[in-house]
């Protein structure tokens, strides 16, 4: 367990050395804030419904730009080589990689955090749906940093690295607009696949285990998917 | 210490290692020889556990890597062939990190850092990035990243390639102080590193090997197939293989004037085990030939290696 901590500590040293961790942030706050605020306005609401909405969206391409490198970039470097001849095993290195993208994810949204309190200056504010949907944020976070890290197991350039897993992100996010061509005997499965519903259903602020569990079971299968593949790659 | 038996990978359809078996006793520096693409890393990186054969088993010590990969991991320190570390890390944060995952502590840690700084030469760059590094200095890192733990197994691939002549003999110093009381396996493809600094030679080609003994010993066994280079002056080609050719000891004579002095070159190899020095000497003695050159050539180990891997 010590040597997640160390690898933990170590990636996220990375992501602040490099710009992508810069970049990433700012395009961010940017895209997010500009959506949200200038709509904000319009409809003259003090609630946030408008940045969770878009918050899938944004996370689906967000996400894999801040994974791409974890693997990839030791992949092309060949540091990989060094990393896996040190006393670590395969699920300390996952564990390691994965909770630094986690971290990086909390930590995005962190600034963010300043917009309910401006709103709240402005009129009343109903924290309840405000704290599910920063909870449901984690949780997606979780999952979509989930399978940015097995995209970014897949392969050794970062750009398909990021390609492969803003697709499958941005498909489950899109996964429930699509259900009009989804045959009836697979409209309940189908239904439950995608990530902005059970996201949808924390931010207004019912907190269900069903979305929980379907959360923290894609970050489950993202993890043990990569797990497999260094397997693979030996 | 470290045992192999029948070691084997395919890559796909290519067989890179190709039953290879080894025994490497405790205190021994061993040199892994080879043409590109013999094999060489990919049996480092199999002992190291990073690669899993095809078939064929590998125990370190007590543990086999297949088995316990972390135990093994920890008994050896590993430098990969041009020294991939971290380029965007500083010199510092880097080998902290290593110590921090090698289980290196507090006081231990830091006493250890500079004892490795000390002996690979590091003050200078301790706070510059990797990635500004020159090739030696970055392979410097690389040797202290491999001896951090200070393992009882050491594994360099290539360690002195892209140093220059300076840095090879610090890199060849180190290696051989190490080696008094751990054992060192190195790979190379420049003979006369081997011969500088290795007990032991393993060459290999196309996967198998092809030689396998003490430096020594390597050398010796050919020592008996001798050259003897000749310069005369005022001889003919024809006489020369007449004379020199029918001398006891002598099995093959070539000759070939000189273009820029017309000084002859005689070349002659003798039998394994004998010394045709001396009647030699009395042959051209008895002719009106001078005598320019008398050198003699042990066979080195660059012509073993070349006849040991050249095609077919």
């Amino acid at each position: 367990m010590q040597q997640v901590v160390f690898i933990l500590k170590k990636e996220l040293q990375d992501f602040f050395i490099s710009p992508i961790a810069y970049i990433v942030m700012t395009v961010f706050l940017l895209v997010t804030g500009w959506l949200f605020f200038s709509a904000f306005f319009v409809f003259d609401q003090a609630d946030m419904r408008n940045f969770f909405n878009l918050l899938p969206m944004t996370f689906a391409f967000v996400i894999p730009a801040i994974t791409m490198r974890l693997f990839a970039e030791e992949m092309s470097t060949g540091s990989y080589e060094t990393l896996l001849t040190l006393p670590v095993t395969f699920r300390d290195i996952i564990l390691g990689k994965y909770l630094a993208g986690l971290a990086l994810v909390a930590a995005l949204l962190l600034p963010t955090l300043s917009y309910p309190l401006f709103i709240s200056f402005m009129g009343e504010l109903d924290w309840g749906p405000v704290i599910g949907g920063y909870i449901g944020a984690l949780f997606m976070g979780a999952a979509f940093t989930g399978v940015g890290l097995f995209a970014s197991a897949l392969t050794r350039n970062q750009i398909i690295a990021f390609i492969t897993g803003a697709v499958i992100c941005f498909a489950l996010t899109v996964i429930e607009r699509m259900l009009f061509f989804v045959p009836g005997a697979l409209l309940k499965i189908v239904s439950q696949l995608g990530a902005s519903l059970h996201f949808q259903n924390i931010a207004r602020g019912i907190i269900d285990s069903r979305d929980l569990i379907y959360f923290v079971s894609v970050a489950f299968l993202g993890l043990y998917a990569s797990h497999l593949v260094m397997q693979e790659k030996k | 210490m470290i045992q192999v038996e029948d070691l084997t990978k395919f890559y796909n359809d290519l067989c890179a290692v190709d039953h290879i078996s080894l025994e490497i006793p405790k205190g021994e520096i061993m040199g892994l020889l080879g043409p590109n693409g013999a094999g060489k890393t990919t049996t480092l990186r199999m002992l190291t556990g990073y690669f899993k054969p095809t078939s064929g088993r590998i125990r370190i010590k007590d543990h086999d890597v297949d088995e316990q990969p972390v135990a093994v991991k920890g008994l050896i320190g590993y430098l990969p062939e041009s020294a991939p570390l971290y380029p965007g890390m500083l010199v510092y944060d880097y080998l902290s990190y290593i110590a921090d995952i090698r289980g290196l502590r507090g006081e231990a840690k830091i006493a250890r850092i500079r004892d490795l700084v000390d002996h690979c030469g590091l003050h200078d760059i301790m706070h510059k990035t990797i990635g500004e590094l020159s090739k030696g200095l970055k392979q410097r890192v690389g040797l202290a990243h491999a001896m951090m733990s200070d393992p009882e197994i050491l594994i360099l691939d290539e360690p002195t390639s892209g140093l220059d002549p300076n840095q090879i003999v610090e890199i060849r110093d180190i290696i051989r102080a190490i080696g008094q009381e751990k054992t060192v396996i190195l790979s190379t493809h420049i003979l006369s590193e081997a011969e500088a600094t290795c007990d032991r030679i393993v060459i290999i080609n196309k996967g198998r090997i092809v030689a396998d003994d003490r430096t020594a010993n390597l050398k010796n066994a050919t020592g008996g197939m001798r050259q003897i280079s000749l310069g005369l002056q005022n001889a003919t080609e024809a006489d020369t293989l007449q004379t020199l050719g029918t001398l006891e000891g002598v099995a093959d004579v070539t000759a070939r004037p000189n273009a820029d002095d017309g000084v002859l070159d005689v070349t002659l190899t003798c039998r394994s085990g004998s010394d045709p020095r001396a009647a030699i000497y009395a042959a051209v003695k008895a002719t009106d030939w001078i005598l320019l050159e008398f050198v003699q050539h042990a066979r080195d180990l660059e012509s073993i290696f070349r006849e040991l891997t050249k095609e077919n």
